[in-house]
């Protein structure tokens, strides 16, 4: 290639969207959260195909049998297989983590740009709700909500996209009046370019890194929070299993069957720890200051 | 020879803690196609509003006075609407910092798409295919490789070349190009410069080149407005300011300015500071700095004046030529 041996020769073009995965792909634990997390998308989507067994099938002969053999995570006191109901509960999770954060974003990222690109009293009408939302624990609100709706799984999502959505309001607008102050900004308005497409063609793709890293942890939020809304009743309702609701029921057999509680809270622990780790690996990765180098 | 931009009695306030700040009193100037206008002075003078201003970009809270007309149209009767679209497309404007008026997000190349995708109506490929014309139009080596790349995998001057093709990629008739060579290296500079005269020679656009630095209005603009505190000082041809200058302010800056001859020497510098515009002064506004000042210049203001046929002064004591030989 001639362009290789010119005097002039330059690094290829490299997006940062590219440079960012090369990074990522460095970092060992984010990496593992991030198999863990596929893994468990896999295990959602498949679920009908890997389960064992029929997650509501009862059986009288089968109640509360420690894992064995046949049944590796044991039986419930329906007798029900807690493995199969384990797999088909990461539906619920998953879906209850991925969608309320997806409703999450499309609630608080539009509000904070504009909130932070407008100013003026629309910015103070949006920052205060925010900041009013925030004062009430996470879970408090998601409950309240909740319950409000009724309870299952559809209002739990919706009940925990409202509650998480002022993080990101905050975290958008934060980045929006950062970018405000921006030449490029100037210069994009100075292009011709009406205040919506300013906003979303030119100021969100700069403030993708920060939401997904947030984005990513909230999901885990949303997972621990669907499981409580699930325990408390608000979440999906019986005889569907969730993660939640099966900790919910196991809890009275909490000595006799141990089993009954561990497989699912352990379940939540991994897939919660996992999707931290691939926030704290996306951080890194996405981390404006390591994009100098 | 037509006029592109015509600005007239153009006065610009402010509201500060209750008070109005007048920023802009009565700035007149016109521009012809294909010819530069050169707006001097010192930083806080107006000149980067008055950019501002004829772009139709300053904050909301600004309250714009007087008439700016872009061939024949009268903009500040135009909707906030009408207004963006001019933007971009008849009149466009480049920036002082070229490291960081690109979008870090996108290639070159994207970004002088973009100007053609919003007022030519071009997609996406027809519009990333002209602008790989417009950077190579601008001088830039290998365009289309370059075109590909990110702004932060490009040197100062070549960004500010790509900010010249995102301006000129839809042929505006007026060009506005605020401070453009500052923040580069002199070498730079000069070659940004004379990038700038061969693209108006070519498109015939007019150009407004806000700038505080002489040099550069010398080798490179045709026609010169002199700014100070809000208002037209002087105004001329470039030749003539620069050989006969008829405000005092003008000779200042001129004396103050690295020449040939003074090599050596401390250079000349203005005694005192701009007025603050919060409390200007009743007469002249450079007449508590001006060493030729006398009791009128200090009670009325001087109007912009005919000193000779094309050069206008507001100055009470213009033409200066007695009054310089007597300094």
């Amino acid at each position: 290639m001639s362009a290789s041996t010119a005097p002039t020769a330059l690094p290829a073009a490299e997006s940062p969207t590219r440079r960012a995965i090369k990074r990522f792909l460095r970092h060992r634990l984010a990496v593992f959260g991030l198999v863990v997390v596929v893994l468990f998308v896999a295990v959602a989507i498949l679920a009908p195909l890997i389960a064992p067994y029929d997650p509501l099938q009862t059986s009288w002969s089968r109640i509360r049998k420690p894992p064995s053999f046949d049944h590796w995570m044991g039986t419930d006191e329906n007798g029900r297989d807690v493995l199969s109901r384990v797999i088909w509960g990461a539906r619920a999770s998953m879906m209850a983590g991925v969608i309320s954060v997806l409703g999450a974003l499309a609630i608080g990222v539009p509000l904070g740009l504009l909130a932070g690109l407008a100013g003026g009293w629309v910015d103070a009408v949006i920052s205060r709700v925010a900041d009013a939302m925030l004062s009430v624990p996470f879970l408090i609100l998601a409950i309240a909500l909740a319950a409000f709706l009724g309870p299952a799984l559809e209002n739990a999502m919706i009940a925990i996209a409202v509650t998480a959505s002022p993080v990101f309001v905050r975290l958008s607008r934060g980045m929006a009046l950062d970018a405000k102050a921006t030449d490029w900004i100037e210069a994009a308005r100075a292009l011709g370019n009406p205040p919506w497409r300013t906003a979303f063609v030119h100021v969100l793709p700069n403030i993708v890194p920060p939401l997904l890293v947030q984005a990513s942890l909230a999901i885990a939020e949303a997972i621990i929070a669907e499981a409580a809304l699930s325990f408390l009743g608000l979440g999906m309702q019986p005889p569907n299993p969730s993660w939640g609701s099966m900790l919910n029921s196991s809890q009275r057999f909490l000595t006799q069957a141990p089993w009954l509680s561990i497989f699912p809270g352990v379940t939540i622990m991994i897939v919660v720890l996992a999707f931290n780790l691939m926030g704290d690996g996306l951080r890194d990765a996405l981390d404006p200051r390591a994009d100098k180098t | 020879m037509t006029t592109v931009l015509e600005v007239s009695g153009l006065t610009l306030d402010f509201r500060q803690d209750g008070r109005n700040l007048r920023v802009l009193d009565g700035v007149s100037f016109r521009v012809e196609a294909g010819r530069t206008l050169a707006i001097v002075g010192e930083s806080g003078c107006g000149k980067s509003v008055t950019s501002l201003a004829v772009m139709g970009l300053l904050p909301g809270t600004a309250r714009v006075g007087g008439a700016i007309r872009l061939g024949g149209r009268e903009l500040t009767a135009l909707s906030a609407e009408e207004r963006r679209m001019l933007r971009g497309g008849e009149m466009a404007m480049i920036f002082q910092e070229p490291m960081t008026s690109l979008n870090p997000a996108f290639t070159a190349g994207e970004q002088v798409a973009e100007a053609l995708r919003l007022h030519q109506g071009l997609d996406q490929g027809a519009a990333f295919a002209e602008a790989v014309r417009m950077l190579d139009r601008v001088r830039i080596p290998d365009a289309a490789r370059r075109a590909r790349q990110y702004p932060h995998q490009l040197s100062g001057g070549m960004r500010q070349r790509v900010m010249i093709a995102m301006a000129l990629a839809c042929r505006p008739r007026l060009l506005i190009a605020d401070e453009p060579t500052t923040a580069l290296d002199v070498t730079v500079q000069a070659q940004i410069l004379s990038l700038l005269d061969e693209m108006k020679r070519e498109t015939g656009t007019a150009v407004i080149l806000v700038t505080h630095d002489l040099g550069v209005v010398a080798d490179h603009a045709d026609e010169v407005a002199v700014m100070y505190a809000g208002r037209i000082a002087e105004q001329a041809a470039a030749a003539t300011l620069f050989a006969s200058p008829e405000h005092p302010y003008t000779a200042g800056l001129l004396g103050a300015a690295p020449g040939e001859g003074a090599r050596g020497e401390r250079l000349a510098s203005i005694e005192g500071t701009v007025p603050d515009l919060r409390n200007p002064p009743p007469g002249c506004r450079f007449a508590p700095r001006c060493p030729f000042a006398v009791v009128r210049c200090h009670n009325e203001a001087p109007p912009l004046a005919e000193v000779a046929p094309g050069h206008v002064s507001a100055c009470w004591r213009a033409p200066l030529d007695g009054v310089l030989a007597a300094a």
